[in-house]
């Protein structure tokens, strides 16, 4: 489905405006944003996608936490106008098209790896961004300095823990967070 | 009798959970309507004084903002209980971040410009906002939070400190704490002609539908408020906090939907903190460790707005038999925002100072810190003299010190050291007092064989509906799968705030009466059930609220390891481990969620978090989640929560105690206790940062 959105009421001129096309969990949309608004306004505002989650507002939370191209981001800190022809995947977009969970939702089910739920989506997507990162080698600060570059870091619980200390979460939910992402790791 | 349990994964799942975790769970700010606004409050930026004047002409002229309301055209409010909601009323600036202005737009982005364009010009007047030992304006407040009496004295106190064998006196400070829940406060209001529904992030919407009925006039029957999701609170919603006035205000004015969400640095000056405390606490004991005698005397500060008085001079009138005491609370009233409950209020900073000094007690007597808390154990409460409900603190801590390994210990500060690194180790006590309110319910059998139950109960994150499902089912005798529990929204059965660990104890009080009701009416109909189904009501009042002749607590025992980095000072948790006696535990697998998180929160009291009132600007230096910082991943150990099931009679039909807050109790003095263990240098203020690590080591010569 292509959409057509002008955020309500916003006074769209080039000066302020821009038109965007971009995908969000496969679809295409194009849109005409506000020069001010975020990747996360737009999911949240114009998209009425809220699984990502405005905990700050300033990138310290990662309760906003999204995949841009495969990536983790905090999408409260990217500017929707400077993403024409992303690809975005949300916590929506990540059990596909089925009524299935991802294993990595069941998990953080199955594990009781939340209590209110506003972290979550965040914790979800940025583990996964990290499971990618570490599989492409990707050194962490606590990564054996004289681990081999270019080969996949073996996640051990401080490994996680180390690269998941940028999604906060104020229930204390995280050693459970933990065993869901072990759960997982391939 | 006394069995312990670790969690086992089979107690029943998270009924939200499959929402929450694919991002479909809806929070305040998530009901978008068309036509809705944005609305942005703009603080005062001096800490004292009046609006002068506010140029509201630019920001009118920012594209997209639709008005701008202040004290001088804001709808008048009505007569309210709580002065920290009487907002954009008068010209008055009681504190730095009071909301002076309120811009509401079309779009975030514009409300947010428009904030920015607002010009407030005010008259600054002096201001205290440093609450310091012996400030000349403090005194003793009849009452501190919950009710509790501002100074109890029991014998000669001072007598009996003064002819102690062994004595200790010594001075402790808990900073400001800023509760911030990961969700910040939202509001959404919208007007379906002359009905108002709000969603709102609060621990209870039956009260915060009262408080608007009061505030804008209307009968409750025509307010809706919701919280199905809401994103944490630890006391931070525990009642309105002024976004929800916000919110509803300009929708009055603008008769279109409006949502407020509060910007993360704007939180710690308006939606409550835990106030500082400073605590100076003396123990008097015999050689064979008795107390003798116990002083324990809080400072605090709260607001000229209203009168808030942590109460942590409270648990020092519960755990310990000591014939000799003085618990007493002063309060001083400064120019700063106004303090609220945060997890725990009273027995988190209360018990940091009574545990740590017990801790140095056995120090000084060469005692185990176990034994000295095991033989200072009181027949009743030592305050009430009433009888404890159950009382399982000693069970605690001993199979605490069975698990954690405790015995074999060297008891020597400093014994321990791998490189650079002390190692240490410690234990506290905890406790939280038994609170329970008066709720109502409603059961329905319905004609397909499953039934539904009803209650304004609010699920914060606690496992609300699942727990109460599982009340519903047990007292129906039917499978938890076959039963609905419908919580979060005022226009069901009223029913008591998600504040105090009272929430499972109060809506599950009256979920099982009224399905003990709908039982009973089960048990004396044949045939089959009419289309309406069969119903039954509860209402607890006079029951959940009789006095209690038994002193009704939850205990626990915290222990701890930690390593300090000599040349860092930094502290690292190594192990965490609670033990806790409340009552039956009703599902294992959101109770270990509850105990751990506290334990979570706790430890950022000890270690990572503070905040700290600026003497100049009269706020909060710390305010955003970059600057007051609550443990991440990194810093969190496996932390293990067990329990003791108790059977206490005296509480509830379940059996249940709270136990949403006593996993933060005793937790920051464990690890306390533990990193004198490790360095030989007993620090006295919160948090035990790197720099005051580092700095207590050299100035004790151990670095």
């Amino acid at each position: 489905m292509t959409g057509q959105h002008t955020p309500a009421g916003a006074t769209a001129s080039h000066a302020t405006a821009s038109d965007v096309t971009l995908r969000v969990n496969g679809k295409p949309y194009t849109l005409t944003v506000d020069h001010r608004r975020t990747l996360l306004d737009l999911l949240r505002e114009d998209l009425d996608l809220p699984g990502a989650k405005k905990g700050c507002d300033h990138g310290q939370c990662g309760a906003c936490t999204v995949l841009l191209g495969g990536r983790r981001v905090n999408s409260c800190l990217l500017l929707a106008v400077s993403l024409d022809g992303c690809d975005v995947t949300t916590v929506e977009g990540l059990s596909g098209d089925g009524e299935e969970l991802h294993p990595l939702q069941r998990a953080f089910q199955e594990r009781d790896a939340f209590q209110c739920g506003y972290c979550t989506p965040g914790q979800i997507c940025s583990a996964l961004g990290m499971l990618a990162e570490a599989a492409a080698g990707h050194p962490s600060h606590v990564t054996d300095p004289a681990a081999p570059a270019d080969r996949p870091v073996r996640l051990d619980r401080p490994e996680i823990r180390e690269r998941l200390s940028g999604n906060l979460c104020r229930c204390g939910a995280y050693p459970r967070i933990v065993e869901a992402v072990e759960d997982v790791i391939p | 009798m006394a069995d312990t349990t670790t969690a086992p994964p089979s107690a029943p799942e998270r009924r939200e959970g499959p929402l929450k975790v694919t991002g479909s769970a809806r929070y305040a700010a998530e009901h978008p309507s068309p036509g809705r606004l944005f609305a942005r409050p703009v603080p005062a930026t001096v800490a004292r004084g009046r609006v002068t004047g506010v140029d509201v002409r630019a920001a009118l002229e920012t594209p997209g903002v639709v008005t701008v309301l202040t004290h001088e055209n804001a709808p008048r409010l009505g007569e309210g209980d709580d002065p920290t909601l009487a907002v954009l009323q008068d010209d008055r600036v009681p504190h730095r971040g009071w909301f002076v202005a309120l811009v509401v737009a079309e779009t975030p982005e514009a409300a947010r410009a428009g904030a920015a364009a607002v010009r407030v010009d005010c008259a600054e007047e002096p201001h205290d906002v440093i609450l310091i030992p012996g400030h000349p304006s403090a005194y003793v407040p009849e009452e501190a939070n919950a009710g509790h009496p501002g100074l109890r004295r029991h014998g000669d106190p001072d007598r009996a400190l003064t002819s102690a064998a062994v004595a200790v006196d010594v001075r402790y400070r808990v900073p400001p704490l800023h509760n911030h829940p990961m969700e910040p406060h939202a509001s959404s209001a919208h007007w379906d002609g002359e009905r108002l529904t709000v969603h709102t992030s609060s621990q209870g919407t039956t009260v915060v539908r009262a408080v608007l009925a009061g505030l804008f006039g209307l009968p409750r029957e025509r307010i809706s408020v919701l919280a199905e999701h809401v994103g944490g609170g630890f006391g931070s919603k525990g009642t309105p906090r002024p976004d929800v006035v916000l919110a509803t205000m300009a929708s009055v004015v603008t008769r279109r939907p409006v949502t407020v969400v509060l910007p993360r640095r704007f939180l710690p000056q308006v939606v409550g903190h835990r106030a500082p405390t400073l605590h100076r606490v003396r123990l008097g004991a015999g050689r064979d460790g008795r107390l003798t005698g116990l002083v324990h005397e809080v400072a605090t500060h709260t607001s000229r707005v209203k009168e808030f008085v942590e109460q942590a001079a409270v648990p020092s009138r519960v755990m310990y038999a000591a014939p000799n005491s003085l618990t007493v609370h002063r309060v001083v009233p400064l120019d700063v925002p106004t303090p609220s409950w945060m997890r725990a209020p009273g027995e988190a900073p209360g018990m940091y100072a009574l545990e740590s000094a017990m801790d140095e007690l056995a120090g000084a007597l060469g005692m185990d810190p176990v034994e000295l808390r095991i033989v200072n154990e009181p027949r009743t409460e030592p305050d009430s003299g009433r009888p404890f409900s159950s009382r399982h603190l000693v069970d605690c801590l001993r199979e605490g010190a069975r698990r954690f390994g405790w015995d074999g210990r060297d008891p020597r500060p400093r014994s321990r050291a791998e490189g650079p690194l002390l190692i240490g180790t410690g234990v506290a006590a905890a406790t939280y007092p038994v609170l329970v309110q008066p709720s109502t319910a409603v059961a329905h059998a319905l004609p397909d064989g499953t039934f539904l139950v009803e209650i304004n109960a609010t699920d914060i994150g606690t496992g609300a509906r699942t727990v109460l499902a599982g009340i519903a089912a047990d007292a129906l005798g039917v499978p938890p799968e076959r039963v609905r529990a419908e919580v979060g929204r005022s226009d069901l059965p009223p029913a008591s705030l998600a504040g105090g660990s009272s929430g499972t104890a109060s809506w599950g009080w009256a979920v099982h009466e009224a399905c003990v009701g709908l039982a009973g009416r089960l048990s004396g109909h044949a045939g089959p059930l009419p289309a309406e189904g069969l119903t039954a009501r509860s209402d607890t009042r006079g029951k959940a609220d009789a006095e209690s002749p038994y002193a009704r607590h939850a205990f626990g025992a915290v222990f701890a390891e930690v390593a300090v980095d000599t040349v860092t000072g930094e502290i690292r948790v190594r192990r965490l481990l609670g033990v806790y006696a409340a009552g039956r535990i009703l599902n294992a697998r959101t109770a270990r969620s509850q105990f751990t998180g506290g334990l979570t929160m706790g430890l950022g009291m000890a270690l990572t978090e503070g905040s700290t009132v600026d003497a100049a600007f009269g706020d909060f230096a710390e305010r955003d989640l970059a600057a007051y910082h609550v443990p991440v991943h990194a810093d969190v150990p496996d932390i293990e929560a067990h329990w003791i099931e108790e059977d206490d009679p005296h509480l509830n039909p379940m059996g249940s105690k709270g136990i949403g807050e006593i996993g933060i109790v005793g937790t920051p003095a464990a690890l306390g206790n533990a990193v004198h263990h490790a360095t030989g240098v007993r620090f006295r203020e919160l948090p035990l940062t790197p720099d005051r690590v580092l700095r207590g080591l050299t100035e004790a010569g151990a670095h």
